[in-house]
């Protein structure tokens, strides 16, 4: 089974949950941006939480399914389409063979996960079916997908029409927002920042720049002084780490961040807060930060993910 | 060096082991000892270990490990320091085609330094450079201990293009692009080795620990080692 491109979009890419165990090779861990969204959509399908699906931006491709399977597509809402029909998203709904899917355009939200039961099947490169474009590896041949590729799909057992309809209501969802505040855990040098540079930053509100990517977002915003220097001995990068430069503007490093970087770090975005950043608009969107410690960042987590999983198994159970 | 290490939080997923603050071997073998120790012991729901200069960055899950858990772990590793002995480092050797029209910077570096080109790929050659860590892109590795005498600060505007392969330094760096990027230091060479593939177990030709030494070869030489090397790749 497998979805052939008809159009490949702005910039669709196969991702899974990233490429793990390289990066003191030098190697992004990349995935998708909103691991939240493709958790979802793999949990509504029937998949293990971590397959690999299309990670869809702004613009949709146009997909065509070569025998019946079943799809989720969740986070922005691209206005996702079936047979020309507007489907709901984080909702399971059953393709026919033949039937197309594409996006009418984007309402809210900047990537889109299409998620379908087996997963999408590309070889693994480094134990990952992640795309790192900078690199040219991974994924689907190592780039975006355009008009004529095609996507084969991994088996699935499971009865389709039986999860057809199953879905996840809003109450489980990220507060995702055009203007999300934020939570951060400061550190690891917030130590290089006077005390008003961290209040500046705590108070401050954060333009997302028009080149945030998937490496990165550049913030702009009220600029961060640091005490001294704006420089560091190069250690490693997390993911959701907030790098500031001399420039004293803010850089969120994202999934295809360098694995190692060498200016202060004031403060990392917080795990179950990196969807709210994946869905923010370049150019148009902005953000706020808000302090946290990581016992609460780490509670809050693990509370999201559980209630996305428990809420579905109900689901389950009611059929 | 710190006497005892700094923990620091990167986030909720992400732990620093810091062990101090300058770039230099006694710290750099303190971080590589907690990385084999934590490679060789891995607590459930740490992901992986990163080496640095002078910090080993812990990922790991959060949904399956605390940070309290963590932090509890690695101080009892720490304190069994002699039990996880560092590997034997590699010696690694890295072909290079010195000055010609892969070493456009070569000349300048010479005259900068007051030496001839000859003893600038002397001084090079001739240094063992411990691998520090790598980062940046796949497979760059940042060598340590470049001599004094041909340090040379990098180009004022960077090129748009460095080809791959390329060899080069900048302040008192050395070291080698694996891909084509843009870059601002000064090249004097480059290598028909491939410094990373993808395709290959394990990926990079370099990793942190090893010892590399630049070995000067002809034209002849790179021109068949290159096609050995695509050889063996595939691609």
């Amino acid at each position: 089974m497998a979805l052939e491109v008809l159009e490949g979009g702005m910039l669709t890419t196969v991702q899974d949950m990233g490429r793990y165990g390289y990066e003191r090779f030098g190697i992004p861990v990349a995935g998708a941006m909103d691991p939240f969204a493709l958790r979802a959509a793999n949990t509504l399908v029937g998949n293990s939480w971590d397959k690999a699906g299309l990670e869809i931006t702004l613009t949709g491709p146009t997909l065509r399914a070569t025998e019946d399977c079943l799809i989720a597509v969740t986070g922005a809402d691209l206005t996702p389409r079936v047979k020309g029909r507007e489907i709901l998203l984080w909702m399971a709904v059953f393709v026919r063979r033949g039937w197309i899917i594409d996006f009418a355009g984007r309402r809210t939200g900047c990537r889109a996960y299409l998620a379908v039961a087996g997963g999408i099947d590309v070889p693994l490169v480094m134990g990952s079916r992640s795309t790192y474009l900078r690199g040219g590896f991974g994924g689907f041949e190592g780039r975006a997908l355009r008009q004529g590729d095609l996507l084969a799909v991994g088996p699935t057992r499971l009865d389709l029409f039986a999860l057809a309809g199953r879905s996840i209501g809003t109450d489980f969802l990220p507060p995702y927002s055009e203007e999300p505040q934020v939570e951060v855990i400061l550190g690891p040098q917030d130590d290089y920042f006077t005390g008003e540079g961290l209040a500046v930053f705590l108070s401050g509100r954060y333009k997302v720049s028009s080149t945030a990517d998937r490496m990165g977002y550049r913030l702009q915003g009220p600029p961060i002084a640091h005490r001294e220097t704006a420089d560091i001995i190069s250690d490693g990068i997390a993911l959701g780490v907030i790098q500031v430069p001399a420039d004293e503007q803010p850089i969120v490093m994202m999934a295809d961040r360098q694995t190692t970087g060498g200016y202060p770090k004031i403060a990392t975005v917080v795990s179950a807060d990196i969807p709210l950043l994946a869905q923010c608009l370049p150019g148009k969107s902005s953000v706020s930060f808000k302090a946290t410690t990581i016992e609460a960042a780490q509670l809050r987590y693990r509370k999201m993910i559980a209630d996305l999983e428990s809420g579905l198994e109900e689901d389950l159970d009611m059929l | 060096m710190h006497s005892e290490p700094r923990f620091l939080l990167a986030g909720d997923a992400a732990l620093v082991v810091e062990f101090g603050n300058k770039i230099d071997e006694e710290i750099s073998r303190r971080v590589r000892s907690l990385a084999t120790a934590l490679e060789e012991n891995p607590i459930p729901g740490q992901a992986e270990v990163v080496p640095t200069y002078r910090s080993l960055l812990v990922h790991y899950d959060p949904l399956r490990l605390s940070y309290r858990d963590l932090v509890d772990f690695v101080h009892i590793i720490l304190r069994k320091g002699e039990e996880y002995p560092l590997p034997e480092p590699r010696m690694v050797e890295i072909l290079a085609l010195y000055g010609g029209e892969f070493g456009p910077d070569l000349p300048f570096v010479a005259e900068h330094n007051g030496l001839s080109i000859d003893e600038v790929i002397r001084f090079h050659s001739g240094t063992v450079y411990p691998v520090y860590m790598l980062g940046f892109s796949p497979g760059y590795a940042y060598l340590g201990g470049l001599p004094e005498e041909i340090a040379t600060p990098r180009l004022p505007t960077p090129r748009t293009l460095v080809p791959a392969g390329s060899v080069a330094l900048a302040g008192r760096q050395t070291g080698v692009y694996p891909i084509a990027t843009p870059g601002g230091w000064r090249l004097i060479g480059r290598t028909p080795l491939k410094l990373f593939d993808p395709e290959r177990d394990p990926p990079t030709l370099l990793r942190v620990g090893d010892q590399v030494r630049f070995v000067p070869i002809s034209e002849e030489e790179y021109w068949a080692r290159l096609e050995r090397e695509e050889e063996k790749g595939g691609s």
